[in-house]
């Protein structure tokens, strides 16, 4: 995909990501609109995956650390064709399979996440099994910001840099803002990058919302040998609704109504706009 | 009488492992940094590269095998019941349990008889910590015999297998032609009619010379081994209480949440009967030899034949 076009599809994606939030009444929209072109540029154009076979034993495999933006992952999820786009809105309600955070039974989910900390060692735990057996699928985990102050992720990191994991991709969506406020006020994590590096990463850091920067970054990430990547991606929280964009209160909160008649029109404003740019 | 041969549980989980390693191409035995206690060195040995030393990393090693699982592989995880239960229990709830993966954990080092390290590292908490985990199997063999078909059981078993093994040498009871395993099935290791005392892991051994001291005093125990704790065999433990009318349980764990609280469970819907638990009162352990504090709290062979004279 051109980058229009990757643009368009991470707008329909965000516009998931507010239908399903407020038809569940809860959710966070906030993480999954940050990370919405993440989800995007992942699901359209670096992994390997098969919306009719999930289960392909070859496929690239995601690991959603940051579980509590399952909006954004079963958006994208949806819209790459691994379940109807319409079941978003059963997000969260009794007896929906669109559980609140991932869950593996769901098609397209590679693990069940959302105890902070916790995927990205299942993440590491199928990238050692790739390099045990020879097997090239690579392996690609999202962690929040925030996350990254539990210290089984530092566990996991010293694994990773130790093992020399190189079909493993961990990244890091640094909007700055977690549930308690600023994270360099709550419990500061910098330096990110030098975190990792001291883990024996090979460390990028790149702006979450420029398709170039991205597709830069996963190519560098997938031509780095003998040692895993982290993309540390600066991005905005609440990106593309403007009442949400760098407000902490939007975090895990489900917009009413009339906000989410704002917020789509928002999304309608960034389509159109899109969409004259591809006439030009 | 010859003298009965001894063998630690772990010792036995060790040797399994690399006696599975062939059968099973796929196993592969995750350690953080206690091979030579857990004796999965013993697999290490023979297969190094089927062993991975995650370091003293618990909760990583449990997500880490959650994720060798998911592509295939079956992960053994092996540390201290301490660790493995205890500071890792999240771990295995979010990361293997709900997924309801095919991990295996080999927890060694349960209970009082880890002797001298005391309380920090005698885990007496695990089998409840595990057993309110939906879909896993707990398992606590009672000697090198029942040690080695558990482990093969838990290989053959699709899903999360927790087998808790001990460090002390303790005396092989199950080597019988007819001994025969099977998760979710405990057996009448010898039969009687005034009291049921139900026993797991190393306590077996102690309920049975329990057993042969209220003989004397003509007092007719009957004596199930519940190796599986979940699922319980409910179905024998009913049976038994029915005839007996009474029902002792013995285990090296607290008796809040373990085997007795399980047997209280099963009783208390299908068959009220009075029931003495025998086990770790609510307190934690000490230093000491292995054997000593087994006899200080009560869980050697007299121990167990004063609780239940008392309760008769």
């Amino acid at each position: 995909m051109n980058n229009l076009e990757l643009q368009r599809k991470a707008n329909d994606i965000r516009k998931g990501i507010v239908t399903a939030v407020h038809s569940a009444k809860a959710g966070h929209p906030g993480g999954s609109l940050s990370a919405a072109d993440v989800f995007t540029y992942l699901y359209f154009e670096e992994m390997k995956v098969d919306p009719k076979n999930p289960d392909w034993e070859e496929r690239d495999r995601f690991v959603l650390s940051k579980g509590h933006t399952a909006p954004g992952l079963y958006a994208a999820l949806a819209h790459k064709g691994f379940f109807p786009v319409e079941d978003l809105k059963t997000l969260r309600k009794l007896g929906s399979y669109l559980q609140g955070h991932p869950c593996i039974n769901i098609p397209g989910v590679d693990m069940s996440s959302g105890s902070l900390g916790q995927g990205i060692s299942a993440a590491v735990g199928m990238a050692l099994g790739a390099q045990l057996d020879g097997r090239d699928f690579r392996v690609y985990t999202l962690l929040g910001d925030g996350e990254i102050q539990e210290g089984q992720v530092w566990e996991a990191a010293m694994f990773a840099g130790f093992k020399k994991l190189d079909n493993l991709c961990v990244i890091v969506d640094n909007n700055n803002l977690q549930i308690d406020g600023p994270i360099d006020k709550v419990c500061s994590p910098y330096p990110i990058d030098k975190k990792f590096e001291a883990f024996n990463f090979h460390v990028l850091n790149v702006d979450a919302h420029d398709f170039d920067a991205l597709r830069a970054a996963f190519k560098e990430a997938r031509e780095t040998k003998g040692c895993p990547t982290c993309i540390v991606v600066h991005s905005i929280k609440g990106k593309g609704v403007s009442f949400m964009e760098n407000n902490v209160g939007w975090h895990g909160k489900a917009p009413n109504d009339e906000e989410f008649e704002v917020a789509m029109k928002d999304l309608d404003a960034i389509e159109e706009n899109l969409k004259k740019a591809g006439e030009v | 009488m010859a003298e009965t041969k001894k063998i630690a549980t772990r010792e036995s989980y060790g040797n399994m492992l690399t006696e599975l390693a062939e059968e099973y191409p796929n196993l592969v035995v995750l350690d953080a940094d206690l091979a030579e206690a857990t004796k999965t060195g013993i697999f290490k040995k023979k297969y190094p590269e089927r062993h991975i030393d995650c370091g003293i990393a618990e909760s990583n090693m449990i997500g880490v095998a959650a994720g060798l699982s998911t592509v295939g592989k079956i992960p053994f995880v092996s540390s201290f019941a301490m660790f493995a239960a205890g500071r890792a229990f999240e771990q295995v709830r979010n990361s293997v349990g709900y997924p309801h993966l095919n991990v295996k954990i080999g927890a060694t080092h349960a209970g009082i008889t880890v002797g001298e390290d005391g309380a920090t590292h005698q885990c007496n908490e695990d089998i409840a910590l595990m057993r309110t985990i939906p879909g896993m199997v707990v398992m606590c063999p009672s000697d090198d015999v029942e040690a080695r078909a558990a482990v093969r059981a838990a290989i053959e078993h699709n899903g999360p297998v927790y087998i808790r093994f001990g460090r002390a040498a303790v005396p092989v009871i199950n080597d019988k032609p007819d001994y025969h395993f099977e998760i979710g099935k405990g057996t009448v290791v010898r039969p009687g009619t005034d009291v049921t005392i139900v026993a797991t892991g190393i306590c077996v051994d102690s309920a049975l010379g329990a057993a042969e001291k209220l003989a004397a005093d003509g007092i007719s125990a009957e004596v199930i081994n519940i190796c599986t704790i979940k699922p319980l065999d409910n179905e024998l433990i009913v049976a038994s209480a029915k005839k007996t009318g009474k029902v002792v349980t013995v285990e090296e764990h607290s008796v809040i949440g373990g085997l007795g609280s399980a047997v209280c469970d099963c009783l208390s819907e299908k068959c009220p009967t009075q029931v003495k638990k025998i086990g770790m009162n609510d307190v934690f352990g000490e230093s000491g030899p292995a054997a000593e504090l087994v006899k200080k709290y009560g869980l050697d062979a007299e121990g167990v034949y004063k609780s239940v004279k008392e309760f008769m």
